[in-house]
């Protein structure tokens, strides 16, 4: 099939972007997006043009470096997967594509359809662990966990990190991206002590990465790859009310730091 | 308290404030939609009504104390209510400056991309109602204390019907997505709870819009005269 | 160069315990005065840097992902093995030990391996303690499977995404860390070099990936945790960005490179589709426990599957090994398919694939079960073929997947160059000559948590360390060497892409140092690889600029060393004229076409030293005794 790409196109973050039009001809259904990508930036290189710079890795769905808005959704039209899984079989000889870099104050963008998502780290830097030394730990079958949360724990824990949740949100909101940190490990026994803490110091830290607030709209469960629900954000949210009424215990001065 | 302050300072904080005052608003706006049914019990039930809510809380609390009260929680309730939603929009916008070139509304419902001007128009839409039936300034015949006679002549213009209708119709979206939001927000979600917190929404929403549009319709219709 | 194993006297039981008392300790105040460089943020990486972090140490972390958490360690699907006998079915340290210096086709430094399987324990409970959501029974207990064809069920498993999990959990254990302000991040950060200064490891270059500033660091100690080198093959199993460059300058400066040619192939991936195609998919293998492996009995039959009649399907790994079937080993498994395909047999529009049929299991379980069992691998089938394998079997076919070759290490996993550890994939590791199923991850988190973090102290303890500045001769040298590189890259500005080299260097090595290996075939190989090389340093075309992110120039400078490394990789494989685990020369085989090993003249590791660009690599080996499991050939039958 014929493709005519749209793509987003931008030297550095302080540049300003436009969309370039490009031709993809005879490409194969069986082939992968991203794949597709590839041997248009082939044919650039070879006419001695820039190519497209696009983030990918591991091409099966689970880094979570690809990433890119694909007619106006992340990661394309079919649900559950991401980029580098959506494959051409599910455009038509003939279809108009645009692509776009995710789209938010908390993601600059570095060059074409790459974006800064290290916003992300500095919010699990702020708590999103179990402080555990190495060779601490008791046996691990010392504390029976019940199936149901163990499930619970890894339903959230499922996150790839590849900011779809932010991208997808009209307030580019990175709150389903905490909320998968906070539920996962406020699920399990041993993410108890830190729990109300936890939950304190990534909010705090989400907000000061210039990401906006939850609306509740669900763009971001509708968007995400792995299919994080939104009651993680519930979740959250009701963690955020308890520690604000006091529960937790509070650390001198440790205010987005660690234990 | 220090930590409550730190918690109103964040994202969540606000959204919290806004589903509190939300409930406290919705309970004003189921109460008032009751009231008004009364309407349809003729002029000298309605009037009654009207005139007790001034004597709410007698014999401890004098002529009109507890209204007052009442409307100060309210304007309170509306002043937080919109102020917060202001600054979590200012942040909103700031936080995702570009548009992508086309975007399908993925999961975004009417009623939930609706909530901000949708608040806007209800906003604006009370300064009226209160200049229509409350102050009289926005009112063809105004008299003091006949609030049935205000409700009858008020509604005859079919104007003045289509934009209630409108701003009930507004509401009713707000209410849908409002409450169930402050469910989510609040942190109500539990597999039991999830399962009826859409339809309980849905069905509080929908007992709202037929209360409410049911005494503008009723004039208009000659059913309340 | 002097292959000195330093493995501790005494009972292979006390070896580990013994070492670390006589370790000497850094005292906790001096432990801030040294600075660690850990390169790569995958299960070693962030597992080393984090308890480093820990222990007081300064450490810089380098990741040329833009985030620690992105590393391939993320894909492992199956799962991690520890010898906890949860399951009361006979597992212990010494069982765990022997399956794997077994499965490795004895070419695996059996002190390593006991070692290995006794930390196996402490993993899960770290683990664990971290917030790793293993999959559990419904008494609470941890849960277990059985993987690979081991007769224990010693997996743990979350789902099918065991390695992410484990993953998160040493990237937030490294995230602590960062946040504590032990450890410096330095993300989108490529190593380009090792720094030697009188004789010891002292720094490494970088690359900035977004401005493309080129700078040294400098260290007391370095540790390569950078992962394997089945990208050599260009199609395989491993992300894009995988690459040797880091060990590959390693060697360059002085570290011995041991077993490049133990590479193994996974016989479950999805096969090529396309000329496009830019890497392969692994399906676990699990799917092999309820799936039936067959080709059509005829050559070129291009019936669909379903229209080929019972009597004329040869199941034919259930007909050559009757006990083990359908689940004989990953070496085994795969060379059979290749045998098949080569004969015309294969099935599929490229006819470069085997056979993997649910149909009797859905017919015997019940459709409900095997979705059950295998949903998610199914469904990411249908999303990347568009065929349903509910209703037509999967086609399969074996791909490069892990190596167990890397960088010749010493018990206390320091390299020939002192000062330069190696941990995880990156190292010539426990495995061997052949991985078992669900001890990459094992192995990862054993070197990074709890072997590394001991034996750099001694390191540091007992070494004396001149003075070196950050702007020392030897960095900036290294650094300008680094920049010209660069600059000859993007100035040869020729009329090839890097992927096209790339994929004809796949191409070859699948050919000749693949699944099966000829004398015949790697002298070919060895001729035709310096003439790829000199094509591409002639006519390979580099877009943009060098002070950008620049993409292409990334992926020039890993393939221009992976043109060098396959050489020492052919190399290796003529020169260990036996077969033993991946490593399978046609002359070397049994009457029924086994491995035969020669223990007699190959029972070592081989080890290469540079000697200079042009003169051939010398080889060094590290003889290996088996005082504990005692030689035998394995069988299937």
């Amino acid at each position: 099939m014929n493709l005519t790409l749209h793509v987003w196109r931008q030297t550095g973050a302080a540049a300003a972007g436009r969309f370039e039009r490009y031709d993809a001809r005879d490409v194969s259904e069986h082939m992968s997006f991203l794949e597709m990508l590839d041997v248009v930036n082939g044919r650039l290189i070879e006419e001695g043009k820039d190519p497209i710079a696009f983030e990918h890795d591991c091409r099966e769905g689970i880094c979570g470096s690809c990433g890119m808005v694909i007619n106006g959704r992340p990661h394309g039209p079919v649900p559950r997967v991401t980029a580098c899984q959506l494959h051409m079989r599910s455009f038509t000889d003939g279809d108009q594509i645009w692509i776009e870099p995710w789209r938010a104050r908390g993601f600059p963008v570095l060059k074409d359809l790459v974006v800064d998502r290290s916003a992300f780290d500095r919010v699990i830097e702020a708590g999103g662990y179990v402080s555990i030394r190495t060779g601490a730990a008791p046996d691990a079958n010392a504390v029976p966990i019940p199936k149901r949360d163990a499930e619970r724990a890894m339903d959230a824990a499922a996150c790839i990190g590849c900011g779809a949740c932010v991208a997808a949100c009209p307030n580019g909101s990175a709150m389903l991206f905490t909320a998968a940190k906070v539920a996962h490990l406020g699920a399990l026994p041993q993410g108890q002590p830190e729990r109300y803490s936890r939950v304190r110091y990534m909010l705090a830290q989400h907000d000061d990465e210039g990401f906006g607030s939850c609306t509740n709209h669900g763009n971001c469960e509708a968007a995400c790859p792995k299919g994080i629900s939104i009651d993680c954000i519930a979740q959250l949210n009701r963690d955020a009310i308890r520690a604000a009424l006091g529960k937790g215990t509070e650390y001198a001065g440790a205010a987005g730091g660690g234990a | 308290m220090r930590r409550v302050a730190a918690f109103y300072q964040s994202t969540v904080g606000k959204k919290v404030a806004m589903a509190i005052t939300g409930f406290i608003l919705v309970g004003f706006v189921i109460g008032h939609m009751l009231g008004n049914l009364k309407a349809f019990q003729g002029a000298e039930k309605f009037n009654h009504y009207a005139e007790g809510l001034r004597e709410l809380g007698a014999p401890f609390f004098g002529h009109g104390q507890v209204l007052w009260l009442v409307r100060i929680a309210l304007i309170v309730s509306v002043g937080a209510h919109v102020l917060a939603a202001a600054q979590l929009t200012l942040r909103s916008w700031r936080a995702r400056p570009a548009k992508y070139h086309a975007a399908p509304h993925l999961e975004l419902s009417y009623a939930s991309r609706t909530m901000r001007w949708g608040g806007v128009i209800i906003a604006g839409y009370v300064a009226y109602h209160l200049m229509h039936f409350t102050l009289g300034n926005a009112h063809p015949d105004f008299l003091p204390g006949d609030a049935y006679h205000n409700l009858v002549v008020g509604f005859q213009s079919p104007w003045v019907v289509a934009v209630y209708l409108v701003a009930v119709a507004m509401l009713t979206f707000h209410l849908y997505h409002g409450i169930w939001s402050a469910l989510q927000t609040l942190g109500a979600s539990h597999p039991a709870v999830n399962r009826w917190r859409r339809g309980a929404a849905a069905a509080l929403a929908l007992v709202v819009l037929t209360g409410f549009a049911a005494v503008p319709v009723g004039v208009f219709a000659g059913i309340i005269r | 160069m002097e292959l000195r194993a330093k493995v501790p006297s005494g009972p292979i039981q006390e070896k580990w315990d013994k070492h670390r008392f006589e370790m000497k300790l850094v005292n906790p105040a001096n432990k801030r005065k040294y600075e660690i460089i850990v390169v790569g943020t995958g299960l070693a990486g962030a597992s080393a840097a984090a308890t480093l972090g820990e222990l007081g140490y300064r450490v810089k972390v380098f990741t040329y992902h833009d985030s620690s958490r992105r590393a391939h360690s993320i894909a492992a699907q199956g799962g991690i093995n520890a010898a906890k006998n949860y399951q009361n079915d006979g597992d212990s340290v010494f069982r765990l030990f022997y399956d794997t210096v077994k499965g490795g086709d004895f070419r695996a430094r059996e002190a390593n391996v006991y070692r290995l399987a006794q930390i196996s324990l402490d993993i899960i409970d770290q683990c664990v303690a971290q917030g790793v959501p293993f999959a559990r029974e419904y008494g609470g207990l941890l849960a277990n499977r059985s993987f690979g064809g081991a007769q224990v069920s010693r997996t743990f498993y979350a789902r099918g995404q065991t390695g992410q999990q484990l993953l998160l959990g040493a990237y937030q254990a490294l995230a602590r860390q960062v946040a504590e302000g032990t450890v410096t991040l330095y993300p989108r950060t490529e190593m380009l070099d090792v720094i030697v200064v009188e004789g010891q490891a002292r720094g490494i270059v970088v690359r900035n990936l977004v401005t493309g500033a080129i700078s040294a660091h400098m260290a007391h100690a370095v540790a390569l945790g950078t992962g394997g080198y089945s990208n050599a093959f260009f199609l395989s199993t491993n992300a894009k960005a995988c690459n040797a460059t880091a060990i590959w300058r390693a060697y360059r400066r002085g570290a011995g490179l041991a077993n490049p040619c133990f590479t193994q192939i996974h016989p479950t991936c999805i096969p090529q589709a396309g000329d496009y195609q830019s890497k392969l998919t692994l399906m676990s293998e699990s799917l092999r426990n309820d799936g039936r492996i067959w080709v059509p009995a005829r050559a070129g039959d291009a019936r669909r599957p379903n229209d080929i009649p019972e009597g004329e399907r040869d199941y034919y790994l259930e007909r050559i090994y009757p006990s083990f079937g359908n689940l004989t080993p990953r070496d085994v498994a795969s060379r059979r398919a290749k045998e098949l395909v080569d004969k015309g047999q294969g099935v599929g529009p490229e006819r470069n694939g085997v056979y993997l049929d649910f149909r009797d299991a859905i017919q015997r379980l019940g459709q409900q079960t095997i979705a059950e069992r295998y949903g998610n691998l199914f469904d990411m089938y249908l999303q990347i073929t568009g065929e349903n394998p509910y209703e037509v079997p999967m086609r399969i076919y074996p791909a490069p997947h892990y190596t167990m070759g890397g960088l010749w290490v010493d018990y206390n996993l320091m390299s020939t160059l002192p000062g330069l550890f190696v941990i995880g994939e990156a190292n010539f590791s426990d495995h061997g000559a052949n991985r078992l199923g669900a001890s990459a991850l094992m192995q990862g988190l054993a070197d990074g948590y709890f072997i590394l973090p001991y034996t750099i102290g001694d390191y540091l303890a007992q070494t004396k360390f001149a003075a070196v500045p950050e702007d020392h001769v030897a960095g900036r040298s290294a650094v300008a060497e680094a920049e010209a590189r660069t600059t000859r890259l993007l100035g040869i500005n020729g009329t090839r892409t890097v992927d096209a080299f790339h994929r004809q260097l796949g191409r070859l090595l699948w050919e000749y140092c693949g699944m099966e290996r000829t004398a015949d075939g790697l002298n070919q190989a060895l001729r035709e690889i310096p003439r790829l090389r000199d094509a591409f340093w002639a006519d390979v075309r580099v877009p943009g600029a060098g002070q950008d992110l620049n993409q292409e120039l990334e992926k020039a400078g890993r393939v221009a060393d992976f043109l060098e490394f396959a050489e020492v990789m052919c190399l290796d494989a003529l020169r260990r004229d036996e077969s033993c685990g991946g490593h399978f020369r046609k002359e070397h085989q049994t009457p029924d076409g086994e491995a035969r090993r020669d223990d007699e003249q190959f029972a070592h590791a081989a080890v290469w030293e540079y000697t200079g660009d042009g003169t051939p690599p010398k080889r060094h080996v590290e003889p290996l005794t088996f005082e504990y499991v005692h030689l035998a050939q394995r069988s299937y039958k």
